[in-house]
């Protein structure tokens, strides 16, 4: 090969990209449109010019308008959840009445009939089954209602008037209008949210992307604050009201997320990561009915599974984990004991306590496994006598029963909104830690996102807590 | 003895369902490689499901492909892989999605190149299509979405826009399995040289870009006399892409 011959080759193409100039790219671009302009002149005809795409037009004067383009969006964000949680709860309790309350005894009487060790039988069966069993039963129902309802949505062509809608918030914080399509993914699964960020150019603004993903609460985050929000904040107003007080609580969250996503957005865009925005042509496709069947199809096999089963991939030795905490002995206590009492004085200027903070660390694996955790470790440090015993995880069939519990183990209003707020704001689970490495392939912008949100969930919940002890 | 009269359909030189296998994820030892490239929101993912019979999820929002996801289907006894690529606009910018299905086309050589446009958006996709037909000789035009043009009153002419842009044209819709019997029969007659493109080259390029344009590509031939895209690498020169500087030296496109 002639070496020569090349080198004079660049540097030729280096020349003349001096003589062209900037105009370049712009000269190029025109004389490819005028191109593609003359060949459809010649083949496309238009039988009339009326009539045409004018339904699409007038369902995007309103959903995409300034007034009606964001109370419309949190009522579609509502009916969402709302259908979600509603629709969740017999199928959650039937699969919990299978796999905890049929399956769980039967494996226990099994290996009591073959002489399984103690600790063996309370590792497998308490730990790993009933961790991987409590996952598959919160999780699944809402999943598979979330996921092909939101599926539905994107067939339709609602995601890109989303980000149509919320496209100059993002430019005012300094990020890319597409971070809203990231963003939306980002409530079904942070990971898939973080993944989907490669539609962003900007190595910049990529970044900012990946690193407030975790804002957008995600669905393993969903069940804990409606529960939460079900026990402490419902119960506030009069019964009837209850359910409507929830939802609004937990919507309240999600759109704090986004209030936060903006913020430090905003701020990483101002300090570190600085730079122009940059801009972007977002095509609003047609609106298109989406083919029902098979949306809900492909959403459960592509989206809910997937999910699911990492979700129990990782649940198990989370599982064991807590087994082994609360059954291992450090003196005369267990080594969850020693842990929640460390952590308890730290927890209350959090406004929260040392069982969640013990919970969360536990369960950076998956987030689902938070509440079944705080649960039995509540239990474990009040004593009163619920559940199952030392180190098993368990969900009580009424949330009455839950709260009550709670409530045994010092659980206030205060609690409950700080717990909310500590869902929102702390590191994205171990999954979205690890796929934040894989796309950014940086150590340091992996520990900013992990790190960040924590920082905040400690300096939010802290400010909310000493001013609601100011107050009260 | 009773004789059953054929249909229609089964005369059909289109017709080979027999020939026809929907391989899925299986794609070990293929014939042929086929890329599929296209705007984002074109329906891809769709023709690339029904080439397939897969179902990966597709949805209705630019930009749903990120990574390349890959395919297979065997007809007449060959097998053809099917790689998806992201949906640009151009393959004229630095986006990672962009780059991922510039290089492919550029250094995967598919041997055939199946670019889906939107039948109702065909100028705006166009941009793409001539940007593509300066890389590869071998390309069919997937004209999406027949359905949605049908419902807007566009009517297309196809074999003036075959003629125009130098390679086959054939209409489809792709969610209701409309035309991708004979885009399967296209992709396998360019495949093994039973048809022969002449892709459009643009035209209306300013002329010092042009001249420029001449000057390097034919000093690229001097080196590389087997290179069908010398146009292309000179565009590319001029843009100063690294990738194509590199692969210049070690001469790895020839």
């Amino acid at each position: 090969m002639d070496t020569k011959k090349i080198d004079h080759i660049i540097s030729l193409s280096n020349d003349l990209r001096w003589q062209i100039g900037d105009e370049f790219h712009d000269n190029l671009a025109e004389g490819i449109y005028a191109d593609a302009a003359e060949i459809v002149k010649d083949s496309v005809h238009k039988k009339d010019e009326t009539g045409a795409f004018r339904i699409d037009a007038k369902i995007d004067k309103i959903i995409t308008s300034k007034i009606w383009g964001f109370p419309l969006m949190f009522l579609i964000l509502a009916v969402v959840l709302w259908l979600t949680i509603v629709g969740a709860n017999y199928p959650s309790a039937m699969l919990s009445g299978i796999l905890l309350d049929t399956i769980h005894p039967a494996l226990k009487g099994f290996a009591s009939t073959i002489g399984m060790p103690w600790w063996l039988d309370g590792f497998l069966i308490d730990g790993v089954y009933l961790a991987v069993a409590w996952v598959i039963a919160v999780m699944l129902p809402p999943m598979a209602i979330f996921f092909p309802l939101f599926t539905l949505l994107e067939d339709f062509g609602y995601l890109p008037r989303v980000a149509f809608n919320l496209d100059h918030l993002f430019k005012l914080s300094g990020a890319h209008g597409k971070q809203a399509l990231t963003m939306s993914m980002g409530f079904g699964c942070n990971a898939a949210g973080i993944v989907a960020t490669r539609i962003i150019d900007s190595p910049r603004e990529r970044l900012i992307a990946i690193i407030t993903n975790n804002f957008s609460l995600c669905n393993g985050r969903w069940p804990t604050q409606i529960l939460i929000a079900t026990i402490f904040v419902g119960a506030l107003v009069p019964a009837s009201y209850s359910g409507i007080m929830s939802l609004a609580a937990v919507i309240g969250i999600a759109v704090l997320g986004m209030i936060f996503m903006f913020l430090v957005s905003w701020g990483l865009s101002k300090t570190v990561l600085k730079g122009e925005v940059s801009t972007f042509n977002l095509e609003l496709p047609p609106y298109r009915p989406p083919r029902f069947w098979k949306t809900i199809y492909t959403s459960i096999i592509d989206r809910t599974l997937i999910v699911l089963w990492r979700a129990i991939v990782f649940a198990a030795p989370a599982g064991a984990v807590i087994w082994l905490i609360s059954n291992i002995y450090l003196g005369d206590a267990s080594v969850a004991s020693w842990l929640i009492d460390s952590l308890d004085g730290f927890g209350f200027l959090l406004g929260l306590n040392g069982v969640i903070l013990v919970a969360y660390i536990v369960a950076i694996p998956a987030n689902e496994i938070v509440i079944p955790t705080i649960l039995m470790l509540t239990v474990l440090v009040t004593g009163i006598s619920a559940g199952a015993g030392a180190g098993v995880m368990f969900e009580l069939d009424s949330v009455t029963a839950t709260g009550d519990i709670l409530r045994a183990g010092g659980w206030t209003l205060l609690t409950a909104i700080n717990l909310m707020l500590f869902s929102l704001l702390h590191n994205p689970c171990s999954t979205t830690i690890y796929t934040i490495y894989k796309e950014t392939k940086s150590v340091k912008w992996t520990l900013v996102a992990s790190i960040l949100p924590v920082i905040m969930g400690f300096v939010v919940t802290f400010l909310v807590a000493q001013i609601w002890r100011l107050l009260a | 003895m009773e004789v059953k009269p054929k249909s229609a359909c089964e005369t059909c030189a289109q017709f080979n369902a027999e020939g026809l296998k929907k391989l899925g994820v299986n794609t070990s030892d293929f014939d042929f490689v086929v890329a599929l490239a296209g705007n984002p929101n074109t329906g891809k993912s769709t023709v690339f499901n029904a080439m397939t019979g897969l179902r990966q999820h597709t949805g209705n929002w630019p930009g749903k492909t990120v990574t390349r996801a890959e395919g297979a289907f065997e007809y007449n006894r060959q097998k053809f892989k099917l790689v998806d690529l992201p949906g640009t606009y151009s393959l004229l910018s630095t986006s990672e999605d962009e780059e991922v299905a510039r290089n492919f086309i550029l250094f995967g050589k598919p041997s055939v190149t199946v670019i889906v446009v939107d039948a109702s958006r065909l100028e705006r996709n166009l941009n793409l299509v001539l940007q593509i037909l300066e890389i590869t000789n071998n390309a069919v035009l997937c004209l999406n979405l027949m359905d949605e043009a049908e419902r807007n009153n566009l009517e297309i002419d196809t074999r003036t826009l075959a003629r125009d842009l130098g390679i086959p044209v054939v209409p489809t819709s792709a969610r209701y399995n409309r035309g991708i019997p004979e885009l399967i029969q296209t992709v396998s007659e360019l495949a093994n040289g039973k048809i022969l493109c002449k892709p459009h080259r643009i035209k209306n390029i300013p002329k010092n870009i042009e001249q420029a344009l001449e000057k390097l590509s034919t000093e690229i031939k001097e080196v590389y006399p087997d290179i069908p895209n010398s146009r292309w690498i000179a565009l590319r020169l001029l843009e100063g892409d690294r990738n194509i500087i590199e692969t210049l030296k070690t001469g790895e496109f020839v």
